[in-house]
């Protein structure tokens, strides 16, 4: 009854085309580009890895082998769990973790600062040399990290140059490319959530503060960082999945000992073919994600509701 | 009881690049006093109070708090406490934190700063309501948080910018009186900013009066509203007719002034003019609507007018009748409500009398527009 008042108004409201067109986007939009990719995921890491003539045979029946091949390893093997998979899998989480408060510590300031500065042209050209690396598409970005920090790359000759160093460092090696390079990825990401939340932030409560004697970080503290709480938790909430997730960056600014998680995904659905283990790794992935996400808002008495402002 | 900290402000000019929005503001504040700025919006009201408070500094000039020299000295320095035209609670701390923000800043405990919270709540009858938010507030008693909160830093002086401008009228004129007698309980210096007349008068022991950075008079609300120094003052600080003319004679402070319209008037020259004004300069006489009566005797005199009343209106305690005559606008002219019926007179000529003592002559100057 109330279900159909509902859609009624709704037809009333937008009209019969606009509203079927409506709810055709956003019901292509959730069921065939969210939910069922996810749900054949799903489906998938339950399933044995079989050969294709057997897949829908009697052997493809459902399983959590997958899952426990990722916490135990391989039958027989010497260690009882699975160390290399999950070490990297607690190894990307943290590096994660580490970049989103990297991104974090670099954009509050910025976002700050854009925020209050009142417009001005010399804002807006700031905030479009923000912009314009990101039409440099991702992988492209990361080699010109690559060649930055690279042996003979820009910041190791312009260091031998000035005699800081004897011989080059090799970035690569110490991971500070691939730190850099997925810092530099998602950042824009951080900035903007944090700078509209700023933004908005009435100029003379910062002065009212000030005038009651309090020094620059109190103000921080207690009345700007309480009321850009959602954006930055927005900020890091995007920063966080999209590096956990990432690939191209690690893929290539990566060095030699350092495997991402994803990377090992990649790899069993590429390399491996095995798809069902595949999914059952990226399904963990998302999963700790998500709770990692949910009890940092907990933590920090974030509501869901915020985060869209 | 202590005297109270004054405030001096010296040549004060403050300039934004071109642009001078306080021109040679020399303005002596007496400690405990209640001192008001009034003036129309854009007249740099705020900007004084920024500068007193030590949000910017002064382009020239000193400015004195207690007769020490504030140049260099930031607002977290000084023994002021703003009182913001919005207020500027906080919106995510209760109301007992937001009072007590300053003592926090200070490192006073939270059970001290609870129990001070609640003597100041008290204070502005808003016992028992510490734990709310600022948004669970009402406007009189946000307004009360903030004048709780200003007060909570003990500052030697309060500014205060505009507080009741967002309240409606009611809670307005039942707020001032409220102001007045936390200034008298509390007997610090309150620096008091506004552009409603009826505010700075009842209120102020002094009122400096402001024109686009220029302060016109400062004196008490009865000289202001009866002694304008100049024509600003005196079309901006209640209501006035003016009449323009040239200065055919004076006599023991007394002018003659012909008019082109309403013939020869006959007012007291203001005493800002007392010294300068000469038979032949241009002038204008302000007479207040109250200060017009109905003539008993029908003949021409340098203080009767003679127009064509072409409105009534009954306001409650006084019938206002509009008369044309004057430059361009409008005669007013407001008589007491005595609870007798009123005849008519729209359409009639109509003799009107005046004290001369009453009205002012002044030099031609710039008015105050509506
Ligand atoms: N930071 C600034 N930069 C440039 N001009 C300014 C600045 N602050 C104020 N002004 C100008 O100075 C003048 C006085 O402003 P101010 O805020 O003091 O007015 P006000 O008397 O408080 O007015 P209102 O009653 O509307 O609050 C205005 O013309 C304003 O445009
Ligand atoms: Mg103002």
């Amino acid at each position: 009854m109330k279900r159909t008042g509902f859609m009624s108004e709704f037809f009333e409201r937008n009209g019969l085309a606009l509203g079927l067109y409506l709810l055709l986007a956003v019901g292509f939009w959730v069921f065939i580009l969210i939910l069922l990719p996810q749900l054949s995921m799903l489906d998938f890491s339950f399933r044995h890895h079989l050969p294709p003539p057997e897949m829908g045979g009697p052997k493809d029946v459902y399983t959590l082998e997958h899952y426990k091949f990722l916490v135990l390893g391989a039958q027989g093997a010497d260690s009882s769990y699975n160390a290399v998979d999950l070490g990297v899998f607690v190894r990307t989480l943290l590096a994660a973790l580490f970049v989103t408060l990297l991104d974090l510590a670099l954009c509050y300031p910025l976002a700050y600062y854009l925020g209050q500065s009142n417009g001005g042209g010399f804002v807006r050209v700031l905030v479009l040399l923000l912009i314009i690396p990101y039409w440099v598409n991702e992988i492209l970005r990361a080699f010109a990290f690559r060649i930055i920090f690279g042996d003979s790359g820009v910041i190791n000759e312009l260091l031998i140059s000035m005699g800081m160093i004897g011989s080059p460092i090799d970035f690569i090696r110490e991971n500070v490319a691939l730190y850099s390079g997925l810092g530099y990825a998602y950042i824009l990401l951080m900035i903007f959530p944090i700078y509209n939340v700023i933004e908005s932030l009435d100029r003379n409560q910062i002065e009212a503060a000030r005038d009651m004697g309090a020094p620059w970080w109190r103000i921080h503290w207690r009345v700007v960082i309480p009321y850009a709480k959602p954006g930055i938790s927005s900020g890091c909430t995007m920063v966080f999945m999209l590096t956990a997730g990432a690939l191209a960056a690690p893929q290539i600014l990566g060095g030699p000992s350092s495997l991402w998680f994803t990377q090992i995904i990649y790899q069993w659905f590429n390399q491996g073919g095995n798809w069902p283990r595949g999914a059952a790794y990226a399904i963990v992935l998302l999963i700790v994600c998500i709770f990692i996400v949910l009890s940092m808002m907990r933590l920090f008495k974030v509501k869901m509701g915020d985060i869209g402002k | 009881m202590s005297q109270g900290v004054g405030v001096n402000l010296q040549d004060v000019w403050i300039r934004f690049g071109d642009f001078v929005a306080v021109r040679e503001a020399n303005v002596d504040i007496e400690g405990g006093s209640f001192f008001s700025f009034l003036g129309p919006s854009g007249c740099g009201k705020t900007t004084i109070l920024r500068a007193v408070s030590g949000f910017l500094e002064p382009s020239d000039g000193k400015i004195l708090i207690g007769g020490n020299d504030m140049a260099g000295i930031g607002p977290n320095k000084r023994p002021t406490a703003l009182i913001f035209q919005n207020l500027a609670l906080f919106p995510l701390m209760k109301v007992w934190e937001n009072i007590t923000f300053s003592l926090e800043v200070q490192g006073v405990g939270a059970a001290d700063r609870r129990k001070r919270a609640d003597e100041l709540l008290d204070m502005i009858a808003l016992a028992g309501q510490g734990d709310k938010l600022p948004s669970e507030l009402s406007g009189g008693q946000k307004q009360r948080v903030a004048i709780a909160r200003a007060l909570c830093a003990s500052p030697d002086v309060l500014l205060l910018d505009e507080p009741l401008s967002a309240l409606d009228l009611k809670l307005r004129q039942h707020m001032r009186t409220e102001l007045r007698q936390i200034q008298q309980r509390v007997g610090i210096t309150f620096i008091y900013i506004t552009h409603d007349q009826g505010e700075a008068l009842t209120m102020s022991d002094n009122v400096a009066v402001m024109r686009h950075g220029i302060i016109d008079q400062i004196a008490d609300g009865q000289s202001i509203y009866d002694d304008p120094a100049t024509p600003f003052v005196a079309s901006f600080v209640g209501e006035n007719n003016v009449f323009r003319g040239k200065v055919k004679s004076i006599e023991n402070g007394m002018a003659i002034i012909s008019t082109n319209r309403t013939g020869d008037l006959h007012a007291r020259v203001g005493t800002s003019a007392r010294e300068t004004m000469k038979v032949g300069d241009k002038a204008m006489i302000f007479i207040r609507p109250e200060a017009l009566s109905i003539a008993e005797t029908n003949s021409a005199s340098n203080h009767r007018i003679k127009a064509l009343v072409t409105n009534e209106e009954f306001e409650g305690q006084a019938y206002n009748v509009f008369l044309e005559g004057g430059e361009g606008k409008e005669i007013k002219m407001s008589l007491v409500n005595q609870g007798k019926i009123r005849q008519s007179s729209m359409g009639k000529d109509m003799f009107l009398e005046y004290d001369p003592e009453q009205s002012i002559v002044l030099p031609e100057g710039e008015l105050a527009n509506e």
